[in-house]
């Protein structure tokens, strides 16, 4: 199983919150590396979508799709900041 | 602990298949009639989703091939053992449906306002997006320079090689690394790109180059890696790595 | 609302009649043998490797990779079924039935907890391990178990979601009282019976 980045959730992150994240800032909860998301590590259908640090390897955030839904877990982060629109 | 469940947003919409374009043995260009499509940049991608007749579905992520002014229009590579890819490369014709989600993407993007010099570095079909840049480069009559080094495995395999070579003319330079067997009197670079190739290709790093690495996820890491090593600072360096189905 | 039907669209295969009572509902026969997975492939080496059956965070017992290499095996051939619509028949496995290893620590637990490398945890009744049901499997088809299919050693449970079968499985934790484990948590079903499609919780 090959790992893709933040860029391949992009599409789940914009129907989740509705706005496209992909530039969004992020901070471990764990090793406080700093990365957008776009640099994340990313497990597709695994059966949900797992996000993980670069540097650490923990867990940022979980997304479940689940009959329509979307459980999202933003345990994994410190912060989660869409910051300012280009 | 952070959790919410959600109702999905209606993000999906309908486009038309308007022309399907043979680009090499494998690969595809899909162009599309996207009603309401709000315009998009150079870089980003569409999610695209198959649904079959028993309802089974399947999505995938696939770069805008076309510049910010153009119709939306995707380049596929048949992987074998795809599960949409080699629908999308055999079976889609004109006229037929497919559903899709767009424009995603707000990283991995390049606009004439963002400067350069840019570096972009493909590795097979990871070139699509970085054609999308280098059109949107020329459609804007943009004197940002740019280097392009489009790793592939033979000459044949080399998507939009007409094109990619044309864009020298507009002051681009691009050269291509054939990876598994060169033609008789190939004057390109063979083998992988390597930290060697980089150091020869790439901007000094004190020119701070933008630079735009696209491809599957070990090239991306190899090349991302050495790019470091040649003193690029990570922030500047943009990676999209792609998957195999 | 429903998508539209995109015409001419068909991947993995439809049971035919002669397999039709192997699959389970809304499964399609897989090609090749799909690798999914929460992270990145651990490589623990064998001789760091241990297989442990703890219990209130007390290991009750505890073999080297020599050591379960010694234990009795079986060859099963088994038919398994992925929560992501896959089904995948007659694949050949060998490993210690995990009834083997639950017999050598006194216990009367009712729930466990499969743990593994790199974090992953999935919870099983104990009844489901037991019988002929459940291995630690450390080999596929043959060779040995490739660490993209869990190896050095997976849980292998078929007659459940494959998700209960945890790659790099390095022990069980035995319960009191059912846990959910990693994807559980996420709204998957807690048992995972592919024969009454029990893929999210409340099915």
């Amino acid at each position: 199983m090959v790992a893709l980045d933040g860029n391949a959730i992009g599409g789940l992150l914009l129907e989740v919150f509705g706005t496209d994240l992909t530039a969004a800032q992020t901070i471990c909860a764990t090793c406080g590396n700093a990365a957008v998301v776009a640099d994340t590590v990313v497990y597709l259908r695994a059966p949900g979508t797992v996000v993980r640090c670069r540097t650490c390897g923990n867990v940022l955030m979980v997304i479940a799709q689940i009959r329509g839904m979307s459980c999202v877990d933003l345990f994994g982060m410190a912060v989660f900041d869409e910051g300012q629109d280009r | 602990m952070a959790t919410a469940a959600v109702r999905g947003r209606l993000t999906w919409q309908t486009a038309t298949v308007t022309a399907v374009k043979q680009e090499t043995e494998a690969v595809r260009t899909i162009e599309l009639d996207v009603p309401d499509w709000p315009g998009h940049r150079a870089g980003q991608h569409i999610d695209v989703r198959l649904t079959a007749d028993d309802g089974y579905t399947a999505e995938r992520s696939y770069s805008i091939a076309t510049a910010d002014d153009e119709p939306v229009a995707i380049t596929v590579e048949r992987l074998d053992d795809g599960e949409v890819s080699p629908y999308l490369t055999e079976e889609l014709r004109a006229g037929d449906q497919l559903e899709l989600r767009g424009p995603i993407g707000g990283w991995f993007v390049w606009d004439t306002s963002d400067g350069g010099p840019l570096l972009l570095i493909a590795g097979g079909s990871g070139v699509v997006p970085l054609r999308a840049i280098l059109r949107h480069r020329q459609r804007t009559g943009s004197d940002v320079p740019a280097r392009l080094l489009y790793s592939s495995r033979t000459l044949a395999d080399v998507i939009y090689r007409g094109e990619l070579d044309q864009y020298r003319d507009g002051g681009a330079e691009v050269s291509y690394a054939l990876t598994r067997s060169q033609p008789p009197g190939w004057t390109g670079y063979s083998g992988r790109v390597d930290a060697a190739l980089l150091a020869k290709v790439a901007w000094p790093a004190s020119q701070h180059p933008l630079t735009f690495v696209c491809g599957p996820t070990s090239f991306v890491e190899a090349v991302a890696g050495n790019l470091v090593s040649l003193g690029y600072p990570a922030g500047r360096v943009k990676t999209e790595r792609f998957g195999g189905t | 609302m429903s998508p539209p039907v995109s015409r001419g669209f068909r991947h993995f295969r439809r049971p035919e009649a002669h397999e039709a009572d192997r699959v389970p509902p809304g499964q399609y026969i897989a090609k090749g043998f799909p690798v999914l997975s929460a992270g990145p492939t651990p490589h623990t080496p064998l001789p760091e490797w241990t297989f442990s059956i703890k219990r209130a965070g007390e290991t009750l017992k505890s073999w080297t990779w020599d050591e379960f290499q010694a234990l009795p095996v079986q060859d099963v051939t088994v038919d398994i079924h992925c929560v992501t619509r896959w089904t995948k028949l007659d694949t050949m496995w060998r490993g210690v039935p995990v009834e083997t290893l639950l017999d050598q620590v006194a216990h009367d637990a009712p729930y466990l907890m499969a743990f593994s490398d790199g974090g992953y945890t999935t919870n099983l009744p104990v009844q489901d391990v037991l019988g002929g049901q459940a291995w630690v499997a450390f080999g596929y088809d043959g060779q040995p178990l490739e660490a993209e299919h869990g190896g050095p050693a997976r849980l292998l449970v078929p007659h459940l979601y494959f998700w209960k079968s945890a790659k790099w499985v390095r022990g069980l934790e035995l319960l009191e009282h059912n846990q959910p484990g990693f994807w559980e948590n996420y709204g998957y079903h807690i048992y995972g019976d592919p024969w009454r499609q029990q893929r999210y919780a409340g099915d």
